[in-house]
């Protein structure tokens, strides 16, 4: 059993996994029972000003499912916590005297001004929270009162607050990003000069998942109309994986901790955050449609799987950062084939399908339904592989150096050679001569 | 070959090798990494979930299929084993259908539950290939322990008791450890001798010394083993069997069904084992469908089984009836036998109809003749051996809580204790948890 032991900013957990802040951390209750189920830690739900705000009545969730109703994407409508202030502190000191081994982290959105900074951070202090996280996230309801993402899309804004904090406050400082921008560097950037000492995202995409086509209302619907809410669950993940990475590899954030979220919903999603920088995972759509109880499969996993690698949880983060690079800067003297395992083939005629309609006509089909790639025409696009249903059963084969692809008619290169350097890149930088 | 269904008496060969092979192979080939993850994807991680509370050992099941379906199936078999170290067995033979699958929420959706025992043994089969044993002892107790019985009961007990740092000296009557897995269950499911492979594996765990040949009356007696040892686990079974009460009964061609398979279990050559042309069963229960199907799958022309209540009321689940009738096996219910004929040996068996009012049977006074060479009793076991200072009930050693008998540090459980299903889960749910208890007496009073 490999190590689970986290130690995120100094702060430590018996493991990497948290709670991230929403309806599972709004309360003693959930949080103890959490805990009890084994959550390495948590982020209580977002701590706002009195008088607390104040939730629909109606519903708040939508949701896009995939084959068999399996829960893909969940939209959200609810607020910070609508519960008064004291409530919230006085249950946050009670867990965390009872849970001392746990993260405790408070997150906290109030108005963009220095005294209502400087007024919550002891209060919340006081609790004994091992730190906090700044919601500049949420993107519906408190965004349009200058708060949330209206705060989060603006680094001037983001700086601004993260230094006071870290001038009010003994606590370490997590700015909580808001994915709602086109370049999460600079509010990343912004965070890591207010002094932050982590960054965590994503929060939620703005979204509307579905509109009502007998009452031409958006879902989720109050009383006939609906407003855009913010998306999450697995169908996030690649957005946020991609944002973890770009803050993991921007030279101006290099070493800034992320605590990745978006998505996680097995042991494999948060190894993939770890290994792309991220120094722990926070979870929340997972733990909304499963239970507390999936972080055992969390836990054993990512166990397991260090186990078999041979490595500790510290080498797995930021192992995958080295190889995430642009574009313009892959092998193109790289050349796969795809190879199809009539083994395995169910000749479902899938890709067959994709490649003839959509690609490049690179696959065979025989009266028998046997179905082939045809080498001369296959430019490793990888689209059959994605639409096979059966694992394993296209795969991609490397030409090795010498062979000669069928489709150029050329010589596969064994030497590196991108973009910058081709010859039909106009701006392509010429060997020295 | 010589001798074909059709050849009269009882006799070897009826079937050639090929067939006799085709016939005895798994009755559910195991599954492969396709097929897992297509099964694994359908359970829906239920909270508090049914199936778990319908297995008697209580395996975390929503939580080894979800480890199964993100690629760590060892840990899946890390999770099975915690509860049930017999749970490569359990996967193969547990009646399923009346038990987890029975309580799986996509059986109440769709009527086809998640393959839950197939899932099973897919990760118990691939941790037990690879090299080693996923538990460690803890420190040394100093305690010693003696298990009467190598059974699922005896089994599970001593692997738990050698988990906790107990050394434990494990007895059986048998030349072979494993109970009824390896003389009593079907062939078909458990094929390639996986129950001698399990104990080896179990005993892999260390602190356990097998003594086999050792029978309790005859070769040990409680007071020797109380004398000796800090604590004693009873999980003998049930060796004795019912009488048939029928006139006749001591004909050639009358045998013992458990018996049969017993023999059955131990041939390394099918071929040579002889069955009857025309098979009579009596019984209801899984002893009566293994012993029917499986002289079918040797080569029996014509097997019938014949229960005395109706259909309802039989123990074999609908599962095993239709296993029982797709391999051939016709069903005669609502009838009981009344004599055996024959100059000799056997050559039929006259039954009487039954009509039943409540719990009681009677004859309707309609008799029939069934043609029969080979008549296979499989009307229960009985409890025999039992040593006198534990006191009985109904039948079994009487136990209270976790296998308690009425005899101090004397435990019991399994077929031969009173409560719970004679089934092999429960066998080893039982064994395990008066391990638990032992080890908590032990430790307490230590
Ligand atoms: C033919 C048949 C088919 C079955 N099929 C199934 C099935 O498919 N699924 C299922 O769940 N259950 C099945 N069962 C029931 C299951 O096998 C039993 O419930 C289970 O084996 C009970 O385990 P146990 O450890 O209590 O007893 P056993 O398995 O009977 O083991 C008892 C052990 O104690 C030893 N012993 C007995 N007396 C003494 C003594 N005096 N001294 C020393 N050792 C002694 C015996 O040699 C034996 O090894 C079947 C039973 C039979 C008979
Ligand atoms: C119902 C709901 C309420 C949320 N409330 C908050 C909140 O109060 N504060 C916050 O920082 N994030 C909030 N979030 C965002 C989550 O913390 C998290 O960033 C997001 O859901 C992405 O993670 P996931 O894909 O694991 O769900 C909320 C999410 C949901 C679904
Ligand atoms: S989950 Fe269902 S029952 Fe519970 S509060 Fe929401 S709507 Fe009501």
């Amino acid at each position: 059993m490999a190590d689970l032991t986290s130690n995120f900013i100094g702060i430590k957990s018996p493991n990497p996994f948290w709670l991230a802040s929403a309806p599972p951390t709004d309360k003693e209750y959930n949080v103890v029972r959490a805990f009890k189920a084994g959550w390495g830690g948590v982020v209580w739900k977002t701590l706002g000003e009195d008088p607390n705000v104040v939730n629909v009545n109606g519903p708040r969730y939508g949701a896009i499912y995939g084959a068999d109703r399996r829960l893909l994407g969940l939209n959200n409508i609810e607020l910070i916590t609508d519960r008064p202030l004291e409530t919230n502190l006085r249950e946050i000191k009670a867990v965390k005297a009872a849970w001392p081994d746990r993260a405790m982290i408070v997150s906290i959105m109030v108005p963009c001004e220095e005294a209502s900074w400087k007024y919550i951070l002891p209060l919340v202090e006081e609790t004994g929270a091992d730190g906090i996280e700044l919601n500049f996230g949420c993107p519906h309801g408190m965004s349009e009162r200058g708060m949330g993402a209206a705060v989060g899309q603006v680094p001037e804004y983001i700086e601004m607050v993260a230094r006071w904090c870290k001038q009010y406050t003994r606590m370490p400082v997590i700015v909580k990003l808001t994915p709602n921008i086109t370049d999460i560097r600079y509010p990343a950037r912004a965070a890591k000069s207010g002094g932050a000492d982590a960054v965590s995202l994503i929060n939620t995409i703005s979204s509307i998942t579905s509109v009502n086509l007998d009452t031409f209302s958006p879902e989720p619907s109050i009383d006939g109309k609906g407003s855009h809410g913010g998306y999450c669950g697995p169908a996030v993940k690649p957005i946020a994986l991609n944002m973890v990475a770009d803050i993991a590899r921007d030279v101006e954030t290099a070493g800034l901790p992320i605590s990745g979220i978006g998505g996680v919903t097995t042991w494999r999603d948060a190894a993939e955050f770890l290994a792309l920088g991220a120094g722990n995972v926070q979870v929340c759509t997972a733990a909304m449609t499963y239970g507390f109880k999936i972080v055992e499969e969390m836990k054993s996993g990512l166990s397991q799987y260090l186990d078999e690698q041979g490595i500790s949880l510290d080498d797995l983060i930021g192992r995958a950062v080295p190889n995430v690079t642009d574009w313009q800067y892959l092998n193109l003297n790289y050349i796969a084939k795809a190879r199809i395992d009539q083994d395995a083939c169910i000749k479902c005629g899938r890709c067959y399908a994709a490649c003839e309609d959509t690609s490049h006509q690179a696959i065979s089909m025989s009266e028998d339904r046997t179905f082939e790639v045809i080498d001369a025409e296959c430019v490793a696009c990888n689209l059959c592989v994605n639409v096979c249903p059966v694992e394993g059963c296209i795969t991609m084969e490397e030409l090795a150096a010498g062979e000669t692809d069928p489709r150029t008619g050329k010589t596969v290169s064994a030497d590196y050679a991108n973009w910058t350097t081709h010859p039909n890149n106009p701006g392509a930088v010429k060997a020295a001569e | 070959m010589t001798n074909t269904p059709f050849t009269p008496g009882i006799v070897p060969a009826r079937l050639g090798a090929q067939d006799l092979a085709e016939n005895f192979s798994d009755l559910h080939p195991p599954l492969d990494g396709h097929e897992a993850l297509v099964a694994a994807d359908r359970c829906y991680f239920c909270h508090d979930a049914p199936c778990i509370t319908a297995c008697p050992t209580a395996i975390d099941i929503p939580l080894f299929i979800r480890q199964i379906a993100t690629g760590t199936t060892a840990s899946a078999a890390q999770t099975i084993f915690e509860q049930n170290i017999l749970g490569g067995m359990c996967a193969r033979v547990c009646p399923t259908e009346t038990l987890c699958e029975e309580a799986c929420v996509r059986e109440t959706a769709e009527g086809k539950p998640v393959l839950i025992g197939q899932l099973q043994r897919f990760a118990t089969d691939s941790l037990m290939a690879a090299d080693g044993h996923p538990f460690e002892r803890a420190a040394p107790s100093g305690k010693r322990v003696a298990v009467v019985g190598a059974g699922p009961a005896g089994l599970a007990c001593a692997h738990r008791l050698a988990l906790h740092g107990h050394d434990v000296e494990v007895f059986d009557a048998r030349p072979k450890a494993g109970g009824l897995n390896e003389y009593g269950i079907a062939s078909y499911k458990s094929t390639n001798g996986f129950a001698a492979a399990e104990v080896s594996w179990l005993l892999k765990i260390g602190g356990i010394t097998l003594s086999t040949d050792k029978a309790l009356g005859r070769d040990i007696t409680l007071e020797g083993l109380r004398g000796e040892f800090d604590a004693v686990f009873l999980g003998i079974g049930l060796t004795g069997v019912n009488a048939l009460r029928a006139e006749g009964e001591a004909r050639d061609g009358v045998a013992d069904a458990v018996e049969f398979i017993a023999d059955l279990r131990q041939a390394d050559d099918l071929g040579a084992l002889p069955v009857g042309r025309n098979v009579v069963v009596i019984g209801g229960g899984m002893t009566a469908i293994d012993a029917a199907v499986q002289s079918k799958l040797l080569g029996a022309e014509n097997v019938t089984l014949v229960y005395r209540r109706d259909r309802d009321a039989m123990p074999a689940s609908r599962y095993e009836q239709d296993l029982a009738t797709s391999r051939g096996v016709r069903f005669i219910f609502n009838a009981m036998p009344l004599e055996v004929l024959g100059n000799g040996a056997a050559t039929a068996l006259r039954c009487e109809y039954t009509k039943a009012e409540g719990r009681s049977l009677s004859g309707t006074g309609e008799t029939f003749d069934l043609p029969a060479d080979q008549i296979l009793k499989a009307i229960g076991q009985t409890l025999e051996g039992a040593p006198e200072a534990v006191r009985l009930e109904g039948g079994k050693i009487a136990v209270t809580g976790a296998g308690r008998t009425s005899a101090d540090n004397v435990w019991a459980g399994g077929d031969c204790a009173s409560g719970g299903e004679d089934l092999t889960v429960t066998a080893v749910a039982e064994g395990r948890d008066a391990a638990e208890d032992i080890h908590a007496t032990l430790i307490g009073g230590a």
